[in-house]
């Protein structure tokens, strides 16, 4: 647990405001709030939680696309919010994202090589073209791909390999951090295992420092040292992952994994259901805004907020832990 | 007699560049209460194959069988308008983006009582009372108000309920469910899948089960049929299939799921599906299978038994060896 921390966010929070029409006020969205976290030097971090849970955001703030409204977002030893320009743009190519759909996220006009040298000609103007060049070529062959691709449009490649570019343009301007908002979904599930192993052959040979945003928790587990699950914009449980596999605390993570399917059909078990979808994020229920669907939740869940407390290694923020932890303490007692 | 009978079904698109064969010889059968599973990734003609059955297929498409029977009757030669009378209303097929599947200029009400018109020809008010039923039954809370309201108020959960709702509206005796849950978030997918599977269970319906996910496979189908690449190249009841898989590609899928892998590193299959000009002559298979021998290049594999799963395959896996095969231990396949 000593490698350097890379990544250190405390109570970061992004609010947007919605118009609702001439005459009314606007509302504000708390699309995420207070999210605190560190990732260390070539470890994973994996954000879970369902569509509306300001896992998107929280990358969005990663990258630097947006601005936090409030907390603070450290990246290596810079504060992104207190920096200025010039040491903005040096952050910027050190954090790369990677997104979901492949299709979408490369532009049909450009050739591959001219996509990957993009980032080159603007964030290294003093490279020569014949070094750009190398530097592509060289990066196709790291992702699997053979120098003779480099000069088709993404048009002529499968899924997989659309991947394959769109990781390797991330991986042009050297970062540190990537952050891989659900990299695999797309794709077939023998294609998402050859994404999977490039990730952590990726990972082992440049040190890279990964946030993996997700809702497959299977491919979680595979990947991640620590997880965090999200809930309607807060961070309901965090924990190391094979204690949040093995011993999940937060009601919540606890429905998640009960009802994610395994592809074991011999495996019996209990499912959690839960009631009910997620609420508006507009009017989110008062407390724990997890209480409406809650199978534990009492009467304090719904007039207070619960904050993330440590259970061991685990940190959760729900009333029911709480109260089963006072118990046992006072029965021990 | 099965509910539906597909025996050597062959779908042929016409497409600028020469025929295309999306559905290759697949014969399948499917019981009254019974759940079918159709696993495969993208371009497996699974969905394909049952659009075919439902007639729902454009015009570019060719669709030959030997036989093509649904509850006795030849769907073959049966006229479109003597067509029309059986799907929707004993064959309903669900489709996967909920969203986009409903017509958004219309109300959920008049949804669901269109094809208790046409169909069953019920008067307003009797429509009115069965669509408050069909709501309450796929659980959807204050059903009476939601009869008024439009797709785009709801959520994909509920859509996909409403959706449900038709399939089930005219008490069909087999449902086709497209990928029902892939658009879904797990919690939602875990409530809809449960709620097909009781509704099944009550109704004794058959239903096929469209899918690219092996988990849902595993907790929801009785038998399962695995697609590639245009054929069917195993079909097994679900423990066996997961236990003891019998071709080489339903082996390897199994292996290079993340939740079954020992290491860090997944055994993935190297390539990609074949597409409409890189059709391998025999095995459709073999550039990517690592049993794949002289004899898989030239010469087409054949059906085998029940024992080995139906598999289309020379050599059949036996608890991951394959018989009769000249190197058991195979060879490491280029990535």
């Amino acid at each position: 647990m000593n490698a350097p921390v890379v990544l250190n966010a405390s109570k970061l929070a992004r609010f947007y405001a919605v118009p609702r029409g001439a005459f009314k006020a606007p509302a504000t969205v708390k699309a995420l709030a207070e999210a605190s976290f560190t990732l260390e030097a070539g470890k994973t971090l994996a954000v879970v939680g369902e569509s509306g849970c300001g896992k998107s955001t929280l990358a969005r703030l990663v990258t630097m696309i947006e601005e936090p409204s409030e907390g603070h977002l450290m990246i290596g030893d810079t504060d992104v919010v207190n920096a200025d320009r010039e040491a903005l743009r040096k952050l910027r190519s050190e954090v790369q994202i990677v997104f979901q759909n492949p299709y979408g996220s490369l532009n049909p006009r450009q050739k591959i090589i001219d996509a990957l040298a993009e980032p080159l000609i603007i964030n290294r103007k003093e490279m020569s073209a014949a070094d750009r060049k190398a530097a592509v070529l060289d990066m196709l062959k790291r992702v699997g791909l053979r120098p003779e691709h480099a000069n088709r449009y993404p048009h002529m490649f499968s899924g997989g390999q659309r991947q394959r570019i769109a990781i390797a343009r991330a991986l042009m301007l050297k970062p540190k951090i990537l952050v891989l908002d659900e990299p695999v979904s797309a794709l077939d599930v023998s294609v998402q295992a050859q994404v999977l192993n490039l990730l952590v052959e990726l990972q082992e040979s440049l040190g890279l420092s990964y946030l993996f945003i997700s809702h497959g928790l299977s491919v979680v587990r595979h990947m991640a040292d620590e997880i965090l699950v999200m809930y309607l914009g807060r961070v309901v449980e965090r924990a190391p992952r094979e204690k949040l596999f093995e011993q999940p605390l937060h009601p919540y993570t606890q429905a998640l994994l009960s009802a994610t399917p395994m592809a074991d059909p011999e495996r019996q078990r209990e499912r959690i259901r839960l009631k009910g979808e997620l609420p508006s994020p507009f009017n989110p229920p008062t407390g724990c805004a997890f209480h409406p669907r809650c199978p534990r939740a009492f009467d304090k869940c719904k007039v207070e907020r619960p904050e993330l407390r440590w259970h061991g290694e685990t940190e959760v923020a729900c009333w029911a832990v709480e109260r089963d932890e006072a118990l046992v303490a006072t029965q021990a007692g | 007699m099965p509910l539906l009978e597909i025996d050597d079904l062959t779908v042929e698109f016409k497409t600028a560049s020469g025929q295309f064969r999306a559905v290759d010889g697949v014969s399948l059968t499917v019981d009254r209460g019974e759940i079918l599973a159709i696993v495969g990734e993208s371009g497996s003609g699974k969905s394909v194959a049952m659009l075919a059955v439902m007639g729902l297929l454009p015009w570019t498409a060719t669709v030959s069988a030997k036989t093509l029977a649904f509850d006795g009757r030849d769907l073959l030669t049966l006229s479109p308008r003597e067509r029309r009378k059986v799907i929707g209303k004993d064959m309903a097929m669900i489709f996967q983006e909920p969203m986009s599947s409903l017509n958004p200029c219309f109300t959920v009400g008049y949804q669901i009582g269109e094809s208790l018109k046409v169909h069953l020809g019920l008067s307003k008010s009797e429509r009115r009372k069965r669509s408050i039923e069909l709501l309450e039954a796929v659980g959807i809370p204050d059903p009476e108000r939601r009869l008024s309201a439009f797709p785009h108020q709801l959520s994909g959960g509920m859509s996909q309920r409403v959706m449900i709702a038709i399939a089930l509206a005219c008490r069909p005796k087999l449902i086709i469910a497209d990928e029902p849950t892939t658009a879904l978030d797990v919690t939602i997918q875990a409530q809809i899948l449960e709620l097909l599977v009781s509704l099944q269970r009550e109704t004794d319906t058959g239903l096929v089960l469209i899918t690219h996910d092996m988990g849902v496979v595993a907790e929801t189908a009785e038998r399962v049929s695995v697609h590639y690449a245009g054929q069917k190249i195993e079909e097994q009841p679900v423990g066996p299939l997961f236990a003891d898989p019998h071709h080489p590609y339903t082996a390897a899928l199994l292996a290079a799921l993340p939740e079954r892998a020992k290491g860090k590193h997944l055994p993935s299959i190297p390539g990609v599906v074949p597409g409409q000009f890189d059709r391998p002559p025999a095995c459709l298979f073999e550039p990517r299978c690592r049993f794949a021998t002289d004899r898989c290049r030239t010469k087409v594999p054949p059906r085998q038994g029940a024992i080995a799963g139906f598999a289309l395959c020379h050599y059949p896996l036996t608890h991951g060896r394959p018989i009769g095969h000249p190197n058991p231990e195979g060879r490491e396949v280029a990535a």
